[in-house]
């Protein structure tokens, strides 16, 4: 189904699966969404999360000591989507794709009722594959634009990219921030020359003021880091907690951008 | 992509500019102590009674190993690219000391990060980084080896791209690194191929060396490559066991993946996570390898093999008994393979063993191993 961005901005929630569990991530992930947010990026946890700072390391080395695969999250994504209409998107890095195999892992996420992916470590130019497996399917392939990326890169990154395009807000890696960073407004000034699809903007992200003023200039932002770090404070009340922080992100008001029936 | 692909442009410029060149040769000559020389360990040759060996000494560079190659040629390019920091990952501490010195040497601020399990095995080597100024900076998480060092130093280098370079140690990582490290190298091969010309008349039958991530292997092999009848072989990490996490034999236990921007084979779990790899040789040590290697082995012009903990111990001891050397621990591999080897060729034959690094940062590994005191 298509990924619908109803609210300005709208909210993408980012957790490690299998953090502590399948079962209470299959909990937060409803929890957020009822509180409000619209899309859910499903993190795989890997061995070797290169463009993630220590939060969402801790999380992948707690989710892979039980073991949580690429298999499992999809399986995960199959038990949310039975619940829920929110956008689901896979994240994750390459590598468990590969060996599970790229038509294998697109059909499976296809069958769970998966809306995209997103492959970390995965450039435009190693792509094709993975853009004709999910093409077929009608699954959305996110790729990341940096504030590095050239122009001639951000037009590359708009051709391949369906459902969103993920604005990455500064150099560095994922790990929430006391200030929102000057890249961020003029990186998406110049993707939105090469596309119209709505564009995300991530890292960072922590308090309703940054939410806000990334709705100023994004379609959406990814709160990843500070949803896992929530989740790695509240032992025992993972769901709830997340719940509660999605409420008093979203509580500066936004307006509604779905257009009227 | 962008720092990449900058790295990438100032190389292409470096490579057809011939004051970099000449620069470049230069230091190696008057800095890092090329030539080195090939050496006939008689001894040894006789010992084992069959091809007659000899010894391409990178162990004689400045900093121990062969590692200077490379970054000597990465500096001179930071200086190009007008970047001031440089950062490098670093697994027995070889590439940290080599990055340490170049920074010294040409007013670079360096850093460097080790896995504090690699810390504590190479002490010596953490201290003299130290002492050259930069900063060790000790990585804890995952199997807190070289994986995880450069995991770090691939996290600095995305966030302090624009005036950082990453000066990575060896054949990995994603494009123009695999390629750039071995041109910085290839020096090896070309000195050996002409002194052993020089010296037998004629071509090696068999070029040995061990295989980390590749750097010092491709080194000399490079050359050779196209001397069809010049049997390659490179030596990996044996370890102490068969099973996955006992040891770091790619080519035996891996399979093609993708782990810190290079597809190549990796030792992998089913689910696809890297998995822990061990050696008695920090450098060694890592799941994956070049993936030039990787082409040379699957289109059948290199041969990989292993070699334990404990072969490459005994042929530490053995190389420094019969001639007077004290090999690194990763080098003794390839020392380890001769002493296989050697025996079963014809004494007419010529080997020749890359001694890439000498081994004075190991006397504490082998002090644990060897009842000597």
């Amino acid at each position: 189904m298509p990924l619908s961005f109803d609210h300005t901005p709208s909210l993408v929630a980012y957790l490690t699966c299998g953090d502590p569990d399948l079962a209470t991530s299959r909990d937060i992930a409803l929890a957020a969404i009822e509180a409000g947010a619209d899309v859910i990026e499903l993190g795989v946890p890997f061995s070797d999360p290169v463009a993630d700072g220590p939060v969402i390391q801790r999380a992948s080395e707690r989710a892979l000591r039980h073991g949580t695969s690429l298999l499992q999250v999809v399986g995960l994504a199959k038990e949310i989507r039975q619940r829920s209409q929110a956008g689901l998107i896979i994240f994750t890095y390459l590598n468990p794709i590969l060996r599970m195999g790229m038509a294998r892992f697109c059909a499976a996420a296809q069958e769970a009722g998966v809306d995209g992916a997103l492959i970390t470590d995965l450039p435009v130019e190693e792509s094709h594959d993975y853009l004709s497996e999910m093409r077929k399917r009608s699954l959305a392939t996110v790729f990341l634009a940096a504030p590095t990326s050239t122009d001639a890169r951000l037009k590359q990154i708009a051709q391949v990219s369906s459902g969103f395009v993920y604005a990455v807000s500064r150099t560095g890696v994922t790990g929430a921030r006391q200030q929102m960073p000057e890249d961020a407004p003029k990186l998406v000034s110049r993707l939105r020359r090469y596309t119209d699809r709505p564009v995300a903007v991530g890292f960072g992200i922590s308090t309703s003021a940054q939410f806000k003023a990334v709705g100023k200039f994004a379609d959406a932002a990814v709160v990843g880091s500070a949803i896992v770090e929530t989740i790695e404070r509240n032992p025992g009340k993972e769901a709830e907690s997340v719940a509660q922080f999605v409420k008093q992100l979203l509580a500066v008001g936004r307006q509604s951008s779905a257009l009227p029936r | 992509m962008a720092a990449l692909d900058e790295l990438e442009r100032h190389y292409e410029r470096a490579k057809r500019d011939r004051s970099f060149q000449r620069r470049l040769d230069e230091l190696l000559r008057t800095y890092a102590g090329r030539p080195t020389p090939l050496f006939l360990a008689q001894r040894l040759t006789k010992k084992l009674g069959g091809a007659k060996i000899y010894l391409k000494r990178e162990d004689l560079l400045h900093t121990g190993a062969h590692k200077i190659n490379n970054c000597l040629g990465q500096a001179l390019l930071v200086e190009r690219m007008g970047k001031h920091r440089v950062i490098a990952e670093t697994g027995a501490g070889q590439h940290g000391v080599a990055t340490a010195t170049v920074c010294a040497l040409l007013g670079f601020e360096c850093v460097v990060y080790m896995g504090t399990e690699d810390m504590r095995r190479q002490e010596l080597n953490v201290f003299r980084m130290r002492l050259l100024g930069a900063e060790v900076r000790g990585v804890d998480s995952g199997s807190r080896t070289l994986k995880d060092a450069i995991n770090e130093a691939m996290r600095d280098w995305v966030t302090n791209v624009r005036t950082t370079h990453y000066l990575l140690g060896s054949v990995l990582g994603a494009h123009p690194y695999p390629t750039m490290v071995r041109d910085f190298h290839k020096v090896t091969g070309r000195e050996a191929r002409a002194q052993i010309l020089k010296a037998e008349g004629k071509l090696p039958k068999t070029i040995i060396a061990c295989v980390g991530g590749g750097s010092n292997s491709i080194g000399i092999f490079y050359e050779f490559i196209k001397d069809k009848k010049v049997q390659l072989v490179g030596v990996e990490a044996g370890g102490r066991g068969a099973r996955l996490g006992e040891h770091a034999a790619r080519f035996s236990g891996g399979s093609p993946g993708v782990m810190q921007g290079t597809y190549s084979y990796v030792l992998q779990d089913e689910a696809g996570q890297i998995s822990t790899t061990h050696s008695v040789s920090a450098g060694l040590d890592y799941p994956s390898i070049g993936p030039e290697h990787a082409w040379l082995r699957d289109t059948g012009r290199a041969e990989y093999v292993s070699a334990s903990d404990a072969e490459a111990i005994d042929a530490c001891t053995l190389l420094a008994r019969m001639e007077g050397i004290i090999p690194a621990l990763e080098s003794a591999h390839a020392v380890a393979e001769v002493i296989k080897r050697a025996p079963r060729m014809k004494t007419s034959d010529v080997i020749i063993v890359n001694v890439s690094g000498r081994g004075d940062k190991d006397i504490g590994i082998l002090r644990e191993n060897l009842k000597l005191d």
